[in-house]
């Protein structure tokens, strides 16, 4: 019998193998396909029970903060945003029945204290129950009120501000805005609102047409590829034929050969038109690619959330061997459209000599004990231009604001740089299918020449011009910001 | 080193390890350590060391890992009981000493286990009385649609967890005693090898009544659980596969037809097939267990970190956590690795068990230790098999690790009859041999 004995052995070992089998599929493999299931309740029941960690502005002020709720085996923690709507973008929300979004999906492991299997592992050896990191901004309160109150007054639109030497963004508003704490009771109304879509982050996907500003870009290539220097003149006229169809400056003004300086301060149509056809598309792309158009971007946002700029044809991202008006596209039209925030990079890279860091709206995470656990280290995104290029540019932008189209954003005391822009979008459904909408536009920079903030400020659906609109918005946050003083992270 | 002064070593890590479960539990619950855990731990390793005393008096050359082993699983349920609610393991506590007492009675009583060869259709009858008690008016108790339990007076228990220990019983005496006219009377028809029908008969009655208790007391666990204990004690005893096959089909036919026709264990086949149908009803159990094994990763959560009912309300996020789904419990908290842990240590306890049947001299004691080992290795399959649908989840228990009197107890009784067939197996050995220990073990 000994025989069956062993082969029975044989047996139960295969049966029990089964089973660590089947244990091994549903707590590793087939895991994470587990917790996504609508019926599974017990991460969001879980994650309710952990304290989840504060959300802080660059200050100190308290963004977001978990609330308990009832005491013991029942207690449980409910998200608060004591500031409202003020930050409702970018940080988003947190419940258990609504899910979450923006910055605080996108930080979820630091707030709820995942960092790592291996530290929890020892807190449960410790005895503590888990805690959540509190995750400090660098967005700045004063900047961002100012920002907000600005954009209500002119209209729906979006204001990202970044520090060029770090990539730290300081401000990140979007109008309208939407109050976090609504979100439980009137999350179905805040989605269905399409027409406003309050919960679109317009300053990282909204994708409108740059306008002017993107001359900025075409300069940048024309310039750092050889293909211009600033003495370079071309002639202007008051209109130019591109593809069949005439393509006018404002009034049709006839400027005669001009060099870099003069076209950028009066926002030449026809020149910069000539510009791009002479830079050719596969360079502009280059360029464009450089400074960050054609992927998403690289900033603390999760990615479904963030929108990428580019030439779209129905929602497509086109290339350099598609068929594309090249010199529509240098001045901003065409099927061009960009998200404020990569336009704030276009600007941070010009300031900071060439260089795009890293957009970052996290700057360090603190633990439950007061300790900084990690820290932001700025990092280089890319070198879009030479330092020399950047300097150029710097010079030609400080016109427009001096002299040329972007006056109202100049600052007493302060030297500015920037570009206007503003973009006709006439029967556009969300502006109310008007003849007269425009998208108004500035990006710029402030001080010149020792930048300590680069700025997007847009407006859509306005009749007037991004001088009117955009400008003052720009000057009213540089000012705020600038009289802060740089943020000692 | 003896055999007894092995399993003295064996229980001291026990012992430990129950003392660091309770320390984890009460760091987790009360956030500080309590010397409680020290008192439970001083308090189990005193029960161990009685019961090991006992052992070395009246066993000493019993196998000297399983007492250890069974010692591990009951201290591991224990803290994850605790865990669950302080009451219910201060009673599994109890069942445990009453348990042990059992134990000691047994290995007094039976010393000469012979003597179940002699009353082993009475034993089989008091068996299936045990399984029909359920049904019984006056004594008998439905859960969730079976008939599982008896309660007379106070005491509840539920006969399954002895009967089985009747039936292994009555399986290897008439087995033991047939097997030879089994083989020998053995006809190939049409290429199948089948055993003759004059001794077969009684199997047949085995087999109808765990088909029919399917039906009456509608367990189907438990008769998962007898019938493949009865084709392993089958195949051992014949060496025909055939047999088994045949068996099998007998049983698959059965169930299949039962499946279709009895509402219970249909329902119980379509849930299996498909938890997602009724989430929030039928499914709810099985789909919890399984998120509950997918929350607990490699590592899991840690012990008391688990969710057991939804914070706020006493609704059950993982039902019968303390009986059906505790393994559910312990690969949420300890995850792959821990529960991988307590298959293992099932596993070495079944190799023990079929080494004992191995060494063990004559045909009724070879076939008693696998009957033994083979119906409690299958009741671990069949309840952690039922919680990670491999099969259908009935509810059994978890031996020595769920919460249950009846459960803990019928198991010791099973370790006592185990011991017994192991220290005249050993003595026989040893005294053949002259080997001693050292070839035993490397055998």
């Amino acid at each position: 019998m000994n025989a069956q004995i062993v082969k029975l052995f044989a047996f139960t070992v295969a049966l029990f193998s089964v089973l660590v089998g089947f244990t091994s599929y549903w707590s590793v493999f087939d895991a994470e396909a587990l917790k996504e299931e609508d019926a599974n309740k017990r991460v969001l029941l879980e994650q309710q029970q952990i304290k989840r960690g504060r959300i802080l502005a660059a200050d100190g002020t308290v963004i977001a903060r978990s609330a308990p709720k009832g005491s013991g085996d029942s207690l449980r923690y409910v998200r608060r945003y004591p500031e409202g709507s003020l930050y409702g973008h970018p940080i988003g929300y947190s419940f258990v029945q609504q899910g979450d979004s923006e910055f605080e999906q996108f930080h979820n492991d630091e707030l709820v204290g995942n960092d790592s299997e291996f530290t929890s592992i020892l807190d449960e050896l410790r005895g503590h129950t888990q805690e959540g990191n509190d995750v400090v901004t660098n967005l700045d309160p004063a900047a961002q009120v100012v920002a907000l109150e600005d954009l209500e007054a002119a209209g729906f639109g979006a204001v990202v501000a970044i520090e060029p030497k770090n990539g730290r963004i300081r401000v990140l508003a979007s109008n309208p805005p939407f109050d976090p704490n609504r979100v439980p009771y009137e999350l179905t109304k805040l989605n269905e609102n399409e027409l406003e879509a309050p919960l679109v982050n317009r300053a990282t996907q909204g994708q409108r047409p740059p306008g002017s500003t993107f001359k900025v870009v075409t300069a940048a290539a024309g310039l750092d590829s050889g293909t211009i220097t600033p003495e370079t003149t071309i002639d202007a006229p008051g209109t130019l034929e591109v593809q069949g169809q005439e393509l006018h400056n404002d009034f049709d003004e006839d400027f005669g050969p001009i060099a870099l300086d003069t076209a950028l301060t009066n926002s030449v149509n026809t020149w910069f038109a000539q510009l791009g056809e002479q830079v050719g598309e596969d360079t502009l792309f280059e360029y464009m690619d450089r400074f960050g158009f054609n992927t998403k971007p690289a900033i603390d946002l999760p990615s479904d959330q963030l929108s990428t700029s580019g030439i779209f044809e129905e929602g497509d991202l086109l290339g350099p061997n598609d068929p594309i008006d090249i010199a529509r596209v240098a001045i901003g039209q065409e099927r061009l459209l960009a998200t404020p925030l990569q336009m704030a990079e276009v600007a941070a890279t010009i300031a900071n000599g060439g260089k795009l860091m890293k957009p970052q709206i996290w700057s360090r995470v603190v633990d439950p004990d007061g300790r900084v656990t990690k820290r932001l280290d700025p990092s280089e995104y890319s070198q879009p231009i030479s330092e020399e290029t950047a300097a150029e540019l710097n010079t030609a932008m400080q016109g427009v604001v001096s002299e040329g189209t972007g006056t109202n954003a100049a600052i007493p005391g302060v030297t500015v740089a920037g570009k206007t822009g503003t973009a006709e979008t006439p029967y556009n459904d969300s502006c109310g299918g008007g003849t007269d909408e425009n998208q108004a536009w500035f990006i710029g920079f402030a001080p010149a020449e020792d930048p300590q903030i680069a700025i997007a400020a847009t407006v859509e659906c306005t009749t007037q011009f991004g001088n009117d609109v955009a400008a003052p918005i720009f000057r009213d946050v540089a000012e705020t910001i600038l009289a802060g003083g740089p943020e000692l992270g | 080193m003896s055999a007894r002064n092995r399993e003295l070593m064996a229980l001291v890590p026990v012992a430990l390890l129950l003392t660091a479960g309770f320390t984890a539990v009460f760091a987790q619950e009360s956030a500080r350590i309590d010397d409680a855990s020290l008192v439970y731990g001083a308090y189990f390793l005193a029960v161990c060391l009685g019961a090991h005393l006992y052992l070395r008096v009246r066993l000493p050359n019993a196998d000297p890992y399983l007492f250890p082993l069974v010692a591990l699983l009951t201290a591991f349920g224990l803290v994850m009981i605790y865990r669950i609610d302080p009451d219910l393991a201060r009673d599994q506590a109890n069942w445990f000493v009453l348990g042990l007492a059992l134990f000691a009675l047994t290995i007094q009583f039976l010393r000469d286990y012979d003597v179940l060869e002699r009353y082993r259709y009475t034993i089989a009858v008091v068996g299936l009385l045990l399984l029909l008690a359920p049904r019984l008016p006056g004594i008998g108790q439905q859960v969730n649609g079976a008939y599982l339990g008896v309660k007379i007076g106070p005491l509840a228990f539920q006969p399954a967890e002895f009967s089985k220990i009747c039936l292994v019983v009555f399986l290897a005496s008439y087995l033991r005693e047939h097997r030879e006219v089994l083989i020998v009377g053995a006809r190939r028809v049409l290429g199948v090898t089948l055993p003759p029908l004059k001794h077969f008969g009684p199997m047949l009655v085995v087999w109808g009544a765990s088909m029919f208790m399917l039906v009456f007391i509608r367990d189907l666990g438990s008769s998962l659980m007898f019938f493949a204990a009865f084709l392993a004690l089958l195949y051992v005893a014949t060496g025909r596969f055939s047999f088994v096959a045949i068996g099998m089909a007998m049983f698959l036919v059965g169930a299949w037809f039962f499946a279709s026709t009895v509402p219970h264990v249909h329902d119980r086949v379509e849930i299996w097939l498909d938890p997602y149908a009724h989430p929030q009803g039928s499914g709810y159990q099985i789909l919890q267990s399984i998120f509950a094994q997918a929350d607990g990763g490699l590592f899991g959560k840690g012990f008391g970190q688990g969710l057991i009912t939804i914070p706020g309300t006493d609704n059950a996020l993982l039902p019968a956590a303390q009986t059906d789904t505790i393994y559910s419990l312990i690969v949420n908290e300890l995850g792959l690795f821990g529960a991988s842990g307590v298959v293992m240590i099932y596993l070495l306890i079944a190799a023990r068990g079929f080494k004992i049947a191995l060494i063990a001299a004559d045909g009724f004691s070879k076939l008693l230790a696998t009957g033994l080992t083979a119906v409690f290795a299958i009741q671990a399959f069949v309840i952690i098999g039922g919680v990670t649908r491999v099969i259908p989840l009935t509810g059994v228990t978890l031996p020595f690790i769920s919460y249950g009197g009846s459960s803990i107890v019928a198991n010791f009784v099973l370790l006592a009859l185990l011991l017994l067939v192991s220290d005249r197996a050993r003595r026989e050995a040893g005294a053949e041999s002259r080997l001693g220990d050292f070839a035993l073990e490397g055998r």
